[in-house]
């Protein structure tokens, strides 16, 4: 039987289809009925989340925002100590945030400047390595999460940490509600009624929200700052050539925190 | 017998404080524990699973859930595909074991609902009154789950605790 013109084409078509990746194809031409905020939206174990802070649009009210709704988001307290603080993302000067530039002369402006601080979500995590209940862990995409129901509150791996992204809880976070001073501090603690708060004895950290990226959502702090100065927070996918977060790097100059050590830290500095 | 009537009476209040509590407590049945469901709970009819089996399996579930959603990152939860899919899954196998033995081999949710796992969001959402609810089978139990110090309780029930 030989193949006429028409026959070769619908075989040749059908055959782009499934080459483009087969069900993805069908599933974008055949939207399927679930909607898209009711999926698990997969890992994915291509992506590689990452941060990019634009440090020429940081400025202390920028920061102290982000801070603001990350906390009040998460149920972060305000203890009003430095020994008992709990800190999610905070904010620092060029000296401390950068140790390892040992350049006496640094441009004034660069040297002025505030830089926001948070969990790096290292490719290569130090703090999952020493935690001997394996209650910190890296996500395939590269998140390092703490499974708050299984720390035992040891702080290994707030020892490991290089960067001081970790928090211990030395006493009951609710008790901000009791205490009359820290009441006042904390008015409507906790805010965030679908979030838990932690509870005493144990470590936590920026998560990137991942609760947030589960509902595709950005970070609370990405959206808070793009609300301010557009593009003072960037986030996306590094393994994606195309996505905002590679554009911006292969653009601009960056640096990391304390790269030396190997930890390979996924949140970039524009300076 | 020396000092006989000093030991025997030492004897019978000895024993007298021994059963004290149980001649207290004679005839006294403790109260059955009524957990009370709320307007919204009642309006569902049905909850995300067969109401026997929530009775006595609902930790195991939210243990799963736990697992699913802080390890792996599974938000959602659907009770159509759980019974009508044998996936070889322990706990799993364990329910269907249990809905086999209560004589639901057949249950099959109404329609293909979707939960999120959440004790706040989808829980709460219904049984918002913790003191009536949880905690009358908890305290009549002697259970004392820490799933509050960190979970929200929803302030309602806070009010009438």
């Amino acid at each position: 039987m030989a193949v006429d013109r028409r026959e070769f084409l619908k075989i040749a078509g059908a055959s782009a289809v499934l080459a483009l990746g087969g069900k993805e194809v069908v599933d974008i031409l055949v939207p399927g009925e679930v909607e898209a905020s009711m999926k698990d939206l997969p890992i994915g174990q291509e992506k590689r989340w990452a941060m990019v802070v634009d440090t020429t649009k940081m400025d202390d009210n920028l920061i102290k925002r982000c801070q603001e709704v990350c906390h009040h988001i998460h149920n972060v307290p305000d203890l009003d100590s430095p020994k008992e603080e709990i800190k999610w993302i905070w904010e620092d000067d060029y000296e401390h945030t950068f140790p390892e530039q040992e350049n006496e002369y640094v441009a004034e402006k660069i040297e002025k400047r505030v830089f926001p601080l948070l969990c790096n979500q290292c490719t290569n995590p130090p703090c999952c390595r020493v935690c001997p209940t394996q209650a910190t862990w890296q996500r395939e995409d590269g998140i390092v999460l703490i499974d708050e129901h299984r720390c035992i509150g040891c702080r290994f791996c707030m020892a490991a940490c290089p960067y001081g992204s970790r928090s211990f809880n030395w006493g009951d976070p609710r008790r901000v509600m009791e205490d009359d001073q820290l009441k006042k501090l904390n008015p409507d603690f906790p805010a965030n009624p679908d979030y838990p708060t932690r509870t005493k004895g144990v470590v936590e950290k920026c998560t990137f929200c991942e609760e947030r990226l589960a509902e595709g959502k950005l970070p609370a702090c990405v959206e808070t700052a793009n609300k301010i100065k557009k593009g003072a927070l960037i986030f996306g996918d590094l393994a994606d050539p195309q996505s905002e977060v590679r554009k911006v790097l292969r653009e601009r100059y960056s640096i990391r925190r304390k790269p030396e050590l190997g930890t390979g830290p996924n949140v970039y500095y524009i300076i | 017998m020396y000092d006989g009537g000093k030991i025997i009476t030492g004897l019978i209040i000895g024993l007298g404080l021994l059963f004290s509590p149980f001649i207290y407590n004679a005839g006294k049945a403790a109260k059955t524990p009524e957990p009370v469901l709320t307007k919204k709970a009642k309006q569902a009819k049905e909850c995300i699973a067969p109401k026997a089996f929530m009775k006595e399996w609902h930790m195991q579930l939210l243990d799963k859930w736990r697992h699913e959603v802080v390890r792996e990152n599974k938000r959602y939860y659907r009770p159509r595909e759980l019974a009508t899919k044998m996936t070889l899954d322990h706990d799993l196998m364990d329910q269907w074991r249990y809905l086999v033995s209560i004589g639901k081999r057949h249950y099959i949710p109404s329609d293909d609902k979707v939960y999120k796992k959440s004790v706040e969001e989808t829980c709460f959402d219904c049984h918002s009154n913790k003191s009536q609810f949880c905690d009358e089978c908890h305290n009549y139990m002697g259970v004392k789950p820490y799933c509050w110090d960190c979970h929200i309780v929803p302030k309602e029930s806070k009010e009438k605790e």
